[in-house]
Order: structure tokens, then C-alpha cells, then sequence
């Protein structure tokens, strides 16, 4: 008889909840009749996210200290809890924002399912407490997103995208796997704190062995993040998906691989702190170089928001580098912000490409802002956060993971993390110049009209928009109770 | 009190929302555009009322709210004598331009979104001229970069003296820090090097959004220079007071030769601007009684003079659809009131005694005279360039025979211009009768370095 570790199941009720969801809208994919399938997808997908929402808000506020759930397999603590809230609260908006996508609706309910399945995956992942738990997370998430990017078959690109993404995000979980087997192999430990334990007590600080395996863990979970030099797939795919599926992976995946380094790095590894500080600055040196400097000359806005979000990621490299309590404030407050920029960048050009039937590039952007107000509003705003001016959250967090590697004292990286931000105001503020600055009669643009005239106003994607504008502005004024949110949340970890 | 302040912020923002959220048509935007910007002109003379001259030191009317506590980050406003002028002549300036784009009828509602909350970004680009998009864009980089260079410097400061409040009484000697915060002004200003932006953008506006470029936006870089560089980098400021200095001369007698040499309107008053804002880093930089309080009242001035002149040359262009002067000429004949306002204030431009900007330019190089004799006979030499290029300006209009452009069809001024420009102009005249409500209400007692000392901690 084997024995039965206890089981915490309310710990694990967001990534169930989002698991039930997946199996409704996966039987209603199977029994319901076809007019009834998008509806009854969405509903279900929806419902699992609120569900997932609501609960981590609930594990974040009655969890003040850490918890194992299963063994030290899974952990429960506010850490995670705050980063299921970002993802749930990701997944609630794409779902508003799929809605309306013209699709061929044999699959609809399936890319729900799959949705929802991501996003439970993700919910776990941040939850990893050993080595096991946090594969199984990775490949839980990357295998639904695989299948995500390449479901609209219709669309050009879309299935390279899937398949791209599946080759290497296949060879950054295996070299993530020989990582993991390489830490076991030097510790003979799995759980992130026993790990940690280890090393303290058999002196393996430096040991070969471990330090590889350290290496390869951070190389694949800088795949996930799409940091450089592991990027480069992020444009590709990024381009060819569903473009609601493309706003998910910025946001939600990005928030998963981020949090999800920070833990491990800070629990398993603290006395290696002097490497991988050194390690993930050079990481986000190198992908706030590549992501701004490619993203300068791209012409169609998805591949240059992919672009900035490989800066993006190097710009939240730099407080988990900095490997300090402000640190870990700084990334969890500013992927608050960023998430709800992510989101809602994409189900702008969304909109803007349902409206012409045709990918978005900066060209018939033009005129967007006074055709459309709240959206070219909206945008704006969501470019500013980007570019990290106020009044956005982006502006708090830039401040925060500057403040935070000023701490740890790296002034240079908050030289290069300037001059970055510098560069990259002039790919943000180009999207808002061509929405406002150039009339659309210059460019001879002819909307293609889709069948039935002009696409009805689309109130789901509108309420997405909204919500990701309220929730960029709004982290800039209530600053305070998001940061201490997120002091308690880092507290989690040991600092 | 501390309302008054903070209103003065929000209302042109709420304003600008209402102008860009709700589809109104051009007049009632432009209607509600100017009831703001009046409203922020009645809440000034409110402040005016208020502010107590005679209280040394400290700031007024402010007001402070913990923003985020754990880097001990807070909103925090307030104003000092000087920064009271500043405003005043912010919201002046900002009615005259949204009066000058209501009566010269721009047509849509952006516009006075824009004006109100001074995105001059979106300004530039969507109403200027054809250079506008790279025009646009020059300006932007350039003043972005400094702004970030300042970030930077602001998040090193504030970490390491443990706050962000610029009233606390820190100081700090670190060079580098200095150069950060002056590089930002530098550019806004702009200071001699820096200005490659400078005649682009100010050519490429439309008239109104020169107006407040050149008036007010480059006026917040001086007050920059004399609230933060002097006043808590008072070693930095020593070290580099000298190369400061001559910059600002070269800025002076460059920015004057150009002007001097431009081949139309705008290019003379936005060259002009960079020799007016040398002169006044001459006296910010003198950190003397004199000095100080001629810049303060020099600023006031320029931001009169040079909104008036970009809005009467956009008054000019409108008529002529030029503003070179090859093709203008003439425009005197017949036009009575153009001429006026046009003579009056390019006369007040050239620091003719007993107008305003002579008083200022006066104290200002008695001020830096102290600091070397070199200055203030390069701050004379520029005045008299002054002359000429101001001079040239108005005969270059209004004299000599008609030009190519210049049809009888081209009416004089018409009341709704009138409304926009006279009142810069009765401030400058005003100030003309009495400099002394500016330069003796600025600093507490009119001691301005004492002042600046017992505020701020050591002068330099």
C-alpha cells in the first residue's frame, strides 16, 4: 500500500476549475449541435476563468504563509495565487476578445477547450514546488498553445506558426528536462527547497553538474519567456497565430515562464545567486537589444509587438536579475500593467483586422484613432504603457525594476534599461502616429468589405478593451495597494 | 488651499477628455476649449489673490498625497513667488493660443484636445505643415531622450537619499546626477547645442502650438535649471558654471546670426527663442540677486513676446500663404492695426528702454556682469543683434513695396486675432509700467539668492 500524501484540493481549484471548463466545452464540442457550440464554448471557457479568478483571489487572501499542497510537489502560497490572478484575469479578456472571430466553427468550441487548458496549465505551473510538477506544467500549457496557434487553418501562417513552435518550444523543454535530470543527478533532490537544502549541506556550490543543469533550466524557461537568444520563434509565431491566441501567449505565458524563473532561481538555487544575477542580466541585455533594435524596422504591427515583447521580457529580466525583495515587487506589480497592455494591444489589431480582412501593418493602421475613438484611444494608451510613460502602470513598473536594479547596484542596467526604453519609443509612438497623424485617403486604403457590410460593433471586444485600459491607467493611480499586493505576494519567497 | 494648485492641473485635463471622448462639433469643442482655458486664467488670479509675497521661503498652496509609500514616492505641488509667474504665464499663453485657434477657425475637435493638454506630439504631427512628421518625430526623440536621461537620474537620486520630494533639504555634489538632470533641460530649452529640433518644429506647427512651444514649454527647462540644478547641486553647479556660461554665449550670438540671416518669419522668432533662452541661462547661471530675478522676469517676457509673434505670423501666413520674406512686403499700407500690434511687439522683442524685456535683459547682465565682464559684453553684443534682426523683421513685412504675396485682397487683423494677441501684449505693457511686480515678487524679500539659500540649503 502506498501511502496517501494529504491533498490542499482548494489550492489546486483554480487549475480544476479551468480543467472542468475544458471538459464541458469539450463535450459540447462532441454533443452539442453546431449553432450552439461557439456560444456554449465560451460560456464554459468564461466561466472557468472567472472561476479560476475568483479563486486564486480567495487562496491569495487566506494563504499568509506558504503551504505544501502535495508533498512539496505543489506550493500554495501568495506568490503563485497573485500570478493565477493575472493569468485567470488574461484568459477572462481573450475570451471577450476570441468571441467574434471569424473562424470556421467545427473547432470552435475545441479552441475554447483549449484555452481554458492553457490556462489551467499555466495556473499550475506557477505553482511548481519540484522539478516534476514544473515540467508537467510546461508541457500541460505549451502542448495547448501548440495546437492553439496552428486551430485556425484558414489562416496563412497559422499552421507554420504551430509547427515552429512545437519544434522549438520541443527543444527548449528537453534541454529544460536534461537541466532538471542534471540538478537531480547532482542533489538527488526534486523539490525546489530540498534542492536548495542540498547544495547547503553537501557543499555543492559550484558543482559542475549543478551548474549546467542551472544553466539549461534557465535556457528553457528563456525559451517560454521568449527571451533572447532564445527568441527566435516569437516573431513567426507570434505573426501566423489567431491573433486573440497571440495576445494570450504575450501575456499569460510570458507571466507563467517570469514567475515561474523567479521561483526556482530564489528557492532552488539562492547560493548560485552570484551566477544566474550575472546570467539573466546578460539575458535581458541581449533581448532588449534584439527586440528593439528588429522591432525598428517592422512594418506589420504584430511582428513588431512580437519584437517588443522579446524587450518587453528583457525589461522584466531585469528585477528578477536584480535578485532582491523591490525586485520581485517590481515584476509581479508590473505584470499587472503588462498583461492588460498585452491583452488588449492585440484585440485592438484584432478589431482592426476584422475590419479589413487583411493583416494589420502600420500602413492601413492609418486614421484608425478618429474612426474608431475608444479603440484608437485605447491603443494609444496601451503604446504609452509600453513604452513605459505615464500615466500607465508601465510607467511604475519601469520605475520599480529600474529602482530595483539601482538596489542591487547595477546602475549600468539602468543605463542600458534607458536607453532601451529610448529606442523603443520610437516603434510605439510610430503605431500612434499612424493611427492620428496620417489620413487614410494618403494611402488609397481599400477596406476589403466582408460579406454584409461593415463588421457590427463588436461589444465583447469593447468591454476586453475597456477592461485592459482600466486596469493599465488604473495601476498607475492605485499604485499603493498593488504594490503592497505584490510585497506580500514576493514575501512569499525567501528574500 | 492646496486645491487651487491641484486644480490648476486637472481641470485642462478634464477638459481635454471631454474635448476628445464626446464627438462634439469644432465650435463647441473650440467653445469649451476656451471656457477652460479662462477658467484656469480666473483660478491663477484666485492663486494671485491668495499667495502670500511676504512669507520667506517655503512652498505655497501645496498640496500632498502618498502615491507610493515603500520608495517613498508622493504627489506633492505647491508654488514658490516664481513658479507663480511661470503659471501665470502658462495659462495666458494657453488662451491666447486656443483663442487664436478658435477665431481662425480650425476646423474638428482635436485641436483644442490637443492645445489643452499640450501632447505636443500628437499636436505637431496632426495639424502642422508638410515637414510635419519628421519634424515631429526630431522633437520627440530629442526631448524623450532627455526626459529618460532624467528618469534615470531621478531614480538614482531619490534611492540614494531615501526620498523624492523635492522639498526636503537634500543636496548632492555627484556630477553625473547634475549632467543628467541639465542634459533634460538642456534640450528642452534648448541650450546651444541641442536645438537641431528647434527650427523644424517651430516651423512646422501650426502658429498656436509654436506659440506655447516657444512661450511656455521651453520656460519649464529654466525653471528646471533653477529649482533643481542650482538648488541641490550647488558644488556641480561651481564646477560647471563656466562652461555653461560660454555655452549659453555662443547660443546668445549663434541664435542671434541665424535669426538674423532666417528667410522667414518663424525662422527669425524661433531663432531668436534659442538667443533669448541663452540670455536667460546667463542669468540662472549668475546665481546672484540680479540675475535671478531679471531671468525669472525675462522668461515672463519671451513667453509674451515670442507667443505673440508666432501668432501673428500665423495671422501673416493665413494672408500671404507665405512667410518668406522675398515674397511678403508692404503690409503696413492699409493695415493699420496689423502694423500696430506688429511694430509694438517686435519693438518690445528688441529691448527697447523702458519696455519690460529691457528691464530684464538689463538686471540679467547686471547680474552676470559680477561673474565676468566677458558675459555681459557678450549679452550686449546680443542685444544689439536683437535690433537688427527684429527691425529686419518688421521692415521686412510691413515696409518696403508689396511683395509677390501680398494682395489687396489681404485683409487687416480681425477681431477674433485681436482678441487672441492684445492681451499678451497689454501684459507686456503692463509689465513695462511695472517690472517690479515680477522681479520683486519672486523670491521672499527680494533677496532671491538668500532665498534660494534659505530654502533650499547652501547656494552655490
Amino acid at each position: 500500500m502506498i501511502p496517501r500524501p494529504h491533498v490542499d484540493w482548494f489550492a489546486l481549484a483554480p487549475e480544476l476549475f479551468l480543467l472542468g471548463a475544458m471538459g464541458f466545452a469539450l463535450m459540447g464540442a462532441v454533443l452539442l449541435p453546431r449553432r450552439f457550440r461557439r456560444d456554449f464554448g465560451a460560456l464554459a471557457a468564461a466561466v472557468g476563468f472567472a472561476g479560476a479568478f475568483v479563486f486564486a483571489i480567495l487562496i491569495y487572501v487566506h494563504t499568509p504563509d506558504v503551504h505544501s499542497v502535495i508533498a512539496d510537489s505543489v506550493r500554495r502560497d501568495r506568490f503563485g495565487a497573485l500570478a493565477q490572478v493575472i493569468i485567470a484575469g488574461a484568459g477572462l479578456l481573450t475570451v471577450g476578445v476570441s468571441y467574434s472571430e471569424r473562424m470556421r466553427d467545427e473547432h470552435i468550441a475545441e479552441y475554447y477547450a483549449l484555452l481554458a487548458a492553457a490556462g489551467g496549465g499555466m495556473c499550475f505551473l506557477v505553482t511548481a514546488g519540484n522539478l516534476m510538477t514544473l515540467f508537467l506544467g510546461l508541457e500541460w500549457f505549451s502542448i495547448s498553445l501548440y495546437i492553439l496557434c496552428a486551430i485556425d487553418r484558414e489562416l496563412e501562417g497559422s499552421l507554420e506558426a504551430g509547427l515552429k513552435y512545437l519544434i522549438i518550444g520541443g527543444v527548449g523543454s528537453a534541454v529544460l528536462l536534461f537541466g532538471s535530470a542534471l540538478v537531480y543527478g547532482a542533489t538527488g533532490e526534486l523539490a525546489f527547497n530540498r534542492i536548495a537544502d542540498a547544495v547547503g549541506s553537501q557543499h555543492l556550490t559550484g558543482d559542475a553538474l549543478l551548474v549546467t543543469g542551472l544553466a539549461m533550466i534557465i535556457v528553457g524557461l528563456g525559451f517560454k519567456a521568449s527571451a533572447a537568444p532564445f527568441h527566435m520563434w516569437t516573431p513567426d509565431v507570434y505573426e501566423g497565430a489567431p491573433t486573440p491566441v497571440t495576445g494570450f501567449m504575450a501575456a499569460a505565458t510570458k507571466t507563467a515562464a517570469l514567475v515561474l524563473a523567479l521561483r526556482v532561481l530564489r528557492t532552488a538555487f539562492p547560493q548560485e545567486a552570484h551566477l544566474w544575477t550575472i546570467a539573466l542580466a546578460a539575458i535581458a541585455c541581449a533581448s532588449l537589444a534584439i527586440g528593439n533594435l528588429a522591432a525598428l524596422v517592422q512594418r506589420s504591427v504584430k511582428r513588431m509587438l512580437a519584437y517588443s515583447s522579446i524587450s518587453q521580457a528583457g525589461f522584466m529580466l531585469i528585477p528578477i536579475a536584480s535578485d532582491n525583495a523591490i525586485g520581485g515587487r517590481a515584476l509581479l506589480y508590473y505584470l499587472i500593467p503588462y498583461s492588460a497592455m498585452s491583452v488588449g494591444a492585440f484585440a485592438v489589431i484584432t478589431a482592426r483586422e476584422r475590419e479589413l480582412a487583411a493583416p494589420v501593418t502600420l500602413d492601413n493602421l492609418a486614421g484608425m484613432g478618429w474612426e474608431r475613438p475608444l479603440l484608437g484611444v485605447s491603443m494609444c494608451t496601451f503604446m504609452f504603457g509600453f513604452a513605459g510613460l505615464p500615466p500607465t502602470g508601465g510607467f511604475v513598473g519601469k520605475f520599480y525594476a529600474f529602482s530595483a536594479a539601482y538596489r542591487h547596484g547595477w546602475t549600468w542596467l539602468v543605463i542600458v534599461g534607458v536607453v532601451a526604453t529610448a529606442v523603443s519609443l520610437y516603434y510605439y509612438l510610430a503605431v500612434v502616429r499612424a493611427m492620428y497623424m496620417r489620413p487614410a485617403a494618403e494611402l488609397q486604403l481599400t477596406p476589403t468589405p466582408v460579406a454584409g457590410g461593415s463588421p457590427p460593433r463588436d461589444a465583447l471586444l469593447q468591454t476586453s478593451v475597456v477592461l485592459a485600459l482600466g486596469v493599465t491607467v488604473g495601476s498607475f493611480i492605485a499604485v499603493q495597494p498593488l504594490i503592497h499586493v505584490a510585497k506580500l505576494a514576493a514575501g512569499a519567497l525567501p528574500f | 488651499m492646496g486645491w487651487l494648485t491641484t486644480a490648476l492641473i486637472l481641470v485642462p485635463l478634464g477638459g481635454a477628455l471631454l474635448v476628445w471622448v464626446f464627438p462634439w462639433d469644432a465650435f463647441t469643442a473650440g467653445s469649451i476649449a476656451l471656457l477652460v482655458a479662462l477658467a484656469e486664467v480666473g483660478l491663477w488670479i484666485e492663486a494671485l489673490v491668495r499667495f502670500n509675497f511676504d512669507q520667506s521661503g517655503g512652498l505655497q498652496l501645496d498640496q500632498q498625497t502618498s502615491w507610493f509609500s515603500d520608495l517613498h514616492v508622493s504627489y506633492h505641488v505647491g508654488m514658490y513667488g516664481f513658479s507663480l509667474w511661470l503659471v501665470g504665464l502658462t495659462v495666458v499663453v494657453q488662451a491666447a493660443a486656443i483663442a487664436y485657434a478658435f477665431w481662425s477657425g480650425r476646423t474638428g475637435a482635436r485641436a483644442y484636445f490637443g492645445l489643452m493638454l499640450l501632447p505636443l506630439y500628437v499636436l505637431i504631427g496632426v495639424w502642422g505643415g508638410p515637414g510635419r512628421l519628421g519634424a515631429t518625430i526630431k522633437f520627440v526623440i530629442y526631448t524623450m531622450a532627455g526626459s529618460l536621461l532624467m528618469l534615470a537620474a531621478v531614480i538614482v537620486l531619490g534611492l540614494s537619499q531615501g526620498t523624492f520630494d523635492l522639498t526636503a533639504s537634500w543636496q548632492s555634489s555627484s556630477d553625473w546626477l547634475f549632467l543628467g538632470f541639465v542634459a533634460a533641460f538642456a534640450v528642452k530649452a534648448p541650450l546651444f547645442p541641442l536645438h537641431a529640433w528647434l527650427p523644424d518644429a517651430y516651423r512646422e506647427s501650426p502658429p498656436e502650438v509654436s506659440a506655447v512651444l516657444s512661450g511656455v514649454v521651453s520656460k519649464a527647462a529654466i525653471y528646471g535649471f533653477i529649482r533643481i540644478a542650482i538648488t541641490k547641486f550647488p558644488e556641480p553647479t561651481k564646477d560647471f558654471r563656466t562652461v555653461t556660461l560660454v555655452l549659453a554665449a555662443i547660443g546668445l550670438v549663434y541664435g542671434s546670426l541665424l535669426a538674423f540671416r532666417a528667410p522667414d518669419i518663424r525662422g527669425v522668432i524661433a531663432y531668436s527663442s534659442l538667443a533669448q533662452l541663452g540670455l536667460i541661462t546667463f542669468g540662472v547661471f549668475a546665481v546672484n540677486d540680479l540675475g535671478l530675478n531679471g531671468a525669472v522676469l525675462q522668461m515672463v517676457n519671451h513667453g509674451l513676446i515670442s507667443a505673440s509673434l508666432f501668432l501673428l505670423a500665423g495671422g501673416i501666413e493665413r494672408r500671404a500663404a507665405t512667410g518668406e520674406f522675398s515674397r511678403l512686403g508692404g503690409f503696413a499700407r492699409g493695415r493699420p492695426l496689423l502694423a500696430t500690434v506688429l511694430m509694438t511687439a517686435g519693438i518690445i522683442a528688441l529691448a527697447v528702454p523702458g519696455s519690460s524685456a529691457f528691464a530684464g535683459e538689463f538686471e540679467i547682465l547686471a547680474g552676470v556682469f559680477t561673474r565676468g565682464w566677458g558675459y555681459a559684453v557678450v549679452g550686449a553684443v546680443g542685444m544689439v543683434l536683437a535690433a537688427m534682426y527684429a527691425l529686419r523683421l518688421i521692415s521686412a513685412v510691413l515696409h518696403r513695396e508689396p511683395g509677390p504675396s501680398v494682395t489687396p485682397e489681404a485683409l487687416d487683423l480681425r477681431p477674433g486675432e485681436l482678441g487672441a494677441i492684445v492681451p499678451l501684449l497689454a501684459c507686456l505693457l503692463a509689465l513695462s509700467v511695472w517690472p517690479a511686480a515680477i522681479t520683486e515678487r519672486s523670491f521672499a524679500h527680494d533677496r532671491a539668492r538668500t532665498d534660494v539659500s534659505k530654502q533650499f540649503g547652501r547656494a552655490p
